[in-house]
This record gives C-alpha cells, structure tokens and sequence, in this order.
C-alpha cells in the first residue's frame, strides 16, 4: 500500500445481511448494516434484546454458527480483507491475534472443568499455532498468562492460574476473560455487554479497567450494550439498533442531547433522569417485531407514532445530516 | 495447603458414606436371593442325594447340608458363612461355591474387561465424530449403528458371528476359551490375557485373544452403543457451550476445543452410563457365556440353575451386585475428580 492512498478504515462493514434458517421460516436477523471503525476508535452499538447486535458482534469473529446462520450479502472487511471470505484457517490467524472478543456472562464462558491456566495457555499456544510459530512450552506461556492477569489488575496470579472458574467472583471471571482477549495483543476488542452480569460496583470498575486498556494500548473498541449509560461512560460514538438495521449513528455527546431517529428519543425517554425526578420515563409502545416475518419499509413503523403510508413500504436508508450525523428515517 | 487437606477429609467421609450405603444394599440382596431361592418349587435335599436315593438317604442328605433347620436359621448360618467369605456348599456337585467362582469370576472379568475395552475405545470416538459431523452422513450411519447395537439380541448376533468368522471363514474358533489340546497354565490371575502376558507367553496370548475376541463383541455392542449415543448427545450440548464459543474466539486449536475442552464436559454423564453398563454387562454374560460355551459365572450360574441348584445362582447374583455396587462407587469418586465444583461443595 502507498502513502497517498486514503487510509482504510480498521473495520469496515457494508450492507451486511445475515438470515438465520429454521424449520418455521428465514429469519432476517441482520438487514444491510454499516458500520466504520477507525483504528483506536470506540464506537458503542445501544439496542434492545433481540435487535442482533450480539449476532453482529460474533460476525466479526465468524461465531455464529452456520447453518443456521447464512450471509445474504454484503462484506466486512478488516485490515483489508473480507472476514467473509477468509477460509476457516485465514479466520484462525485473526481470532485472538487481531480482533478479540469479551463475552456476557462469565460463569457460562469460562469452562468449568479446566484451571484458568489451562484455558489462558490453550489461547496463548493456540495463536502462536495459527500463524505458523513454533508453540511457546507450557511454561512459557503460564508466565505470559500471569503477567496477563496482572496487567488487568488482578493479585497473586499464580495463585489464579491453578483455580477453577466457580472459586472466582463474577468481577475477577471477567477481568479473566478480560485477559484472554488481551493475550493476542489484538487491535481490536469486541465487548458483548460486558458488564450486564456483574454487580454495579464491579460494572464501574470493568468498564474502567476497558477504558483505561483501551487507552493505553490504542485499541479500537466495539461496546456492545443495552445501557446507554455504558455506553456514554466508554464510547466516543453510538450507533442505535433497531430490529437487524441501524437507526442512528453519531458522536455520543449528540445522540444523548439531540436524538433523531423517533426510535432513539424512545430510547434515551425510557432511561430515568437523577437530576429531573418529575420527568417519568416512558416505554415504547409495542415490542420488537418477529423476524421471520418483520414489518415492510421501515421496521420501527409499527411502533412509530410518524409513522406513514412511505414508511409502511419504503425501507429508509441511513442518511448524513451533519458531519458524523446518519440517521435513517424519512422524517428527518 | 489447606485446601488439599480438606479435599482428603471430605472425600474420606464421602467414601465412608458410600460404603455404609452399598452395604446396606448388600444385605438386602442376600435377603433377596434367599427367599428368591426357598421359594423356588425343588428341593435341593433330593437333588443332594441323587435321583435312585431313597427317603432316607434324602433325610440324611437334608441333614447334611443344614436344609432341616428352620429358615431363619438357615438364613443366619448363609449370612454368617459369606461374612466369612464362604458363598456355601452346591449340593449337586457338593463343592465349595466360593472356590467355584474363584475359578469362573476371572474369566467373566476378563471378558467384561475386554468388552468395555472395546465399548469405550470405539464408543468414545465414535460419539465425537457424530457430533462433530452432526446431521451428516457420517453421523447418521452411526446412529443407525448405534440403535441396531442396543437391538440386536445379544445371542442372535452371536451365533451369527460363529457362522461368520467360524464356520465360513474359519478365521476364528467357535467357543471355548482355549483349544483342548492347549493345556490351561497355573493361574496368576485367571484371566488368560493378562496371565499370559505376565509369563511372557506370546502364543498363549494370540490364541486366547482369538477365543475372547467374539463373545466380547458381542457382549460389548449394546454397551458399545449406549456409550456412543450418550457421548454423541452430550458432546453436541458441550459443543454448543458458550465457553467453547469463547475459546474458539481466544485462539484455541480446534482439536484441542474438541478433544480437551468439550469432552471432558461431555465425559460427566458418559461416565453414569459407563458405570451402569458395567453392571449390566456383568449379568448379560450369561446369554453370551452359553452361546460361546465360555466357562465364567454366566454359564456356572444358568447351569446351575437348570439343575435346580441354589446356592451357586445366589453366589453368582451376589458377586453381580458387588460389582454394580463397586462400577457406581467408582464413578462416584471419579466425577470428584472431574469436577472441581463437586471437589469444593
């Protein structure tokens, strides 16, 4: 590549369909999403239970299992290549090494059956195996592995490497996971709510301890949460999803002051306000569509009070308002 | 540490815990198999005496063997003599049962041994393969396989493998354990593999490993098959976990996810099944012993039986029980070792 090529993005996804295939019909899990991510950047994704972005988070790792899952179209490409594309062995350079990935619920994450060493020197040996290296010796990489759960703030790691997960609390299995997708020095990090099973206090000190990585080591990050509030605490950007497509994208000052698309002002009006008790939230009427059969046109219109005879069939598409700024809503 | 000590302890009591229980059940099976055997319609006293004796030579005969006492008290001198390890007398052929099973139990073990063997070391592999190629091809010959190994009857099948390997192709011989012009060594063990590998004696073992070789498929196919419909399922359910999601994401090699991280998983509720076939299979000899004519307890116990002999049919049950008893505690103690989260409860 030379100088004067415009840089590539870090991530880069394009229209990106994903369908889920059952015996009752094909779900459209994922309708033409986009996205960029720059390197070092921090871009939050906000939406509901069930809106796909935990399916489009384990598309960047290519962990939904196929079939049922099945790319209709689209691309997503990462430091030039097309994840989508890449054979299973070309994708096992990348797990852990480039991209890597903080999961939910850390008890069902971790296996129960083998030490926290065992499953930190398998990562470790494993991403040394990928790409052709000669596998550190087991000793080797149990050192790696404790200086690892150091650097995410953990004491007397030694200790840890020979424990099971159940003789950890919830905020140290994360931060061992936590650890585990820092092994790989990646450059990017995908967190699927990382902090959704943990205790309030624990979820400060997570989201910190992301934050500060994120800082230190010039990480890209992608944030996947239903809690804005986690998002606003670690992202620069939000995007809004809604039913499989982006709604709403832009700097998180923006969305939290100005939202446009009808769905996100449902959204940041059903979050509680500390400073203004007499402002009540509001839930949004309705609930998210079935897949298999979601509405035509937009996909919020059946819960959207703008809601008229173009967004019943027109599907609208993300659109720049401002620098920054795409909403996809024909009323704005 | 600490940790370890407390790990000892617990596992002490648990231990001491399990063999109070199975003793327990121990005692009700004896109490079982007596009644089981007094209420069968023979009488044992005639049997002894031998079919031209005359009332008072049965008289004499029901004497002997303590059979004119009143069953309570026969029931406390049979208790008695087993705490002493003496199984009684078979009055048909007046030996000691105890040292009749000491001769046909090792056979029996040996040919469950060698089943199991071949149980799990095909099992196990083949269960993984189907689930790691679930719903293919691979996987549906297995579980075509693995349905007809637990619907076959055990002595259909193997005349069939008699008639196969025996008497068309010759390869192997019919039954027995060894040829009868082989002269059976002085045990070490009773078990003919293995003592002829402790003497060094190569011929010895190829000639009882082609004598064992049939009845222990045989004997192994519905084992065989359990144990791979188990581990199939299991692993599939292991496979699916999300903590081998996040190791695949983390970098792990695939056959290591396979082969360490999800079976060890799916190993957990194998094991239940594999200490339950033990058991059964122990009892199932007795169908396979007769077709292949294989002197174990099977064969002593059916023969017996047919000649209205209680005591052998009562020894044999009892040392089929020890042995489920036994498989069940191990796997007990086997899951703690597994399972760490069982370790610390």
């Amino acid at each position: 590549m030379t100088l004067n090529q415009p840089r590539e993005p870090l991530l880069d996804i394009s229209d990106y369909r994903l369908a889920f295939d059952s015996f009752d019909g094909t779900a459209q899990v994922l309708d033409g999403v986009s996205l960029r991510l720059e390197p070092g950047e921090t871009l939050g994704i906000v939406g509901e239970t069930g809106c796909g972005k935990s399916v489009l988070a384990r598309s960047l790792l290519r962990l939904n299992p196929a079939p049922p899952a099945r790319v209709v179209s689209g691309s997503i490409r990462f430091e030039g290549a097309d994840l989508l594309t890449l054979s299973e062995r070309e994708m096992r350079r990348l797990r852990g090494r480039r991209i890597a990935m903080v999961f939910q619920d850390p008890v069902s994450y971790l296996n129960p059956l083998l030490t926290i060493g065992t499953q930190m020197t398998d990562a470790l040996r494993g991403q040394h195996a990928a790409v052709g290296q000669a596998q550190p010796s087991r000793f080797v990489a149990r050192a790696e592995a404790a200086a690892l759960l150091a650097s995410v703030g953990l004491a007397e790691p030694e200790r840890l490497l020979a424990s099971h997960p159940h003789q950890l609390s919830g905020g140290m299995r994360q931060r061992v996971l936590i650890a585990m997708a820092l092994a790989g020095n990646p450059a990017l990090l995908v967190a699927d709510e990382p902090t959704t099973a943990l205790d309030v206090t624990v979820q400060a000190q997570v989201l910190a301890l992301i934050a500060g990585l994120v800082r230190d080591r010039g990480l890209a990050l992608l944030l996947i949460s239903h809690d804005l509030g986690v998002i606003a605490a670690s992202c620069a950007r939000v995007a809004v999803m809604y039913a499989g497509t982006i709604v709403e994208e832009a700097a998180t000052a923006t969305l939290l002051r100005q939202p446009r698309h009808p769905y996100a002002q449902g959204l940041l009006a059903a979050v509680p306000d500390l400073d203004r008790p007499e402002h009540r939230p509001r839930g949004i009427a309705g609930s998210i569509p079935n897949l298999l059969r979601p509405p035509p046109g937009c996909r919020f219109h059946p819960r959207c009070g703008l809601a008229t005879e173009r967004c019943r069939v027109e599907k609208p598409l993300l659109r720049e308002l401002a620098p920054g700024h795409n909403v996809a809503c024909h009323h704005v | 540490m600490n940790r370890s000590f407390r790990f000892d302890s617990v596992m002490l009591w648990y231990l001491a815990r399990r063999l109070a229980l199975a003793g327990v059940m121990l005692f009700g099976l004896v109490c079982l198999t007596f009644v089981i055997a007094n209420v069968a319609p023979s009488d044992p006293a005639a049997l002894a005496a031998g079919p031209d004796a005359g009332r008072s030579q049965i008289e004499q005969a029901r004497r002997e063997y303590g059979l004119d006492k009143p069953l309570p008290e026969q029931f406390l001198r049979y208790v008695g003599d087993l705490a002493q390890g003496e199984f009684g007398r078979s009055v048909a052929t007046g030996r000691s049962v105890g040292r009749d099973l000491g001769r046909y139990f090792p056979a029996t073990l040996e040919l469950c041994l060698v089943a199991m063997t071949i149980g799990l070391a095909v099992g196990i592999p083949l269960g993984m393969l189907s689930a790691l190629f679930k719903d293919r091809w691979l996987d549906q010959l297995t579980r075509i396989f693995a349905v007809s190994g637990i619907a076959l009857p055990p002595f259909w099948f193997g005349l069939l493998l008699q008639l196969g390997f025996a008497t068309w192709l010759g390869w192997l011989p019919t039954s027995g354990r060894l040829g009868v012009a082989t002269e059976p060594p002085e045990p070490i063990t009773g078990m003919l593999l293995l003592d002829s590998v402790l003497r060094g004696d190569a011929a010895l073992f190829w000639q009882s490993a082609s004598y064992i070789i049939l009845p222990a498929l045989v004997l192994s196919l519905p084992c065989l098959a359990s144990i791979l419909r188990v581990n199939r399922s299991e692993m599939v359910e292991c496979l699916r976990a999300d903590y081998i999601t996040a190791a695949r994401a983390h970098g792990t090699v695939p056959w290591r996810l396979v082969a360490v991280h999800a079976l060890k998983n799916a190993t957990l509720p194998t094991l239940a099944i594999i200490g339950l076939r033990w058991g059964w299979m122990m009892s199932s000899t007795v169908l396979v012993e007769t077709v292949f004519d294989w002197p174990g307890t099977g064969l002593y116990a059916v023969s017996s039986a047919i000649a209205g002999d209680f005591k052998p049919v009562m020894g044999v049950t009892l040392i089929v029980g020890l042995n489920f008893m036994l498989a069940n505690l191990v796997v007990d103690l086997l899951y703690g070792v597994l399972d760490p989260r069982l370790r610390d409860a």
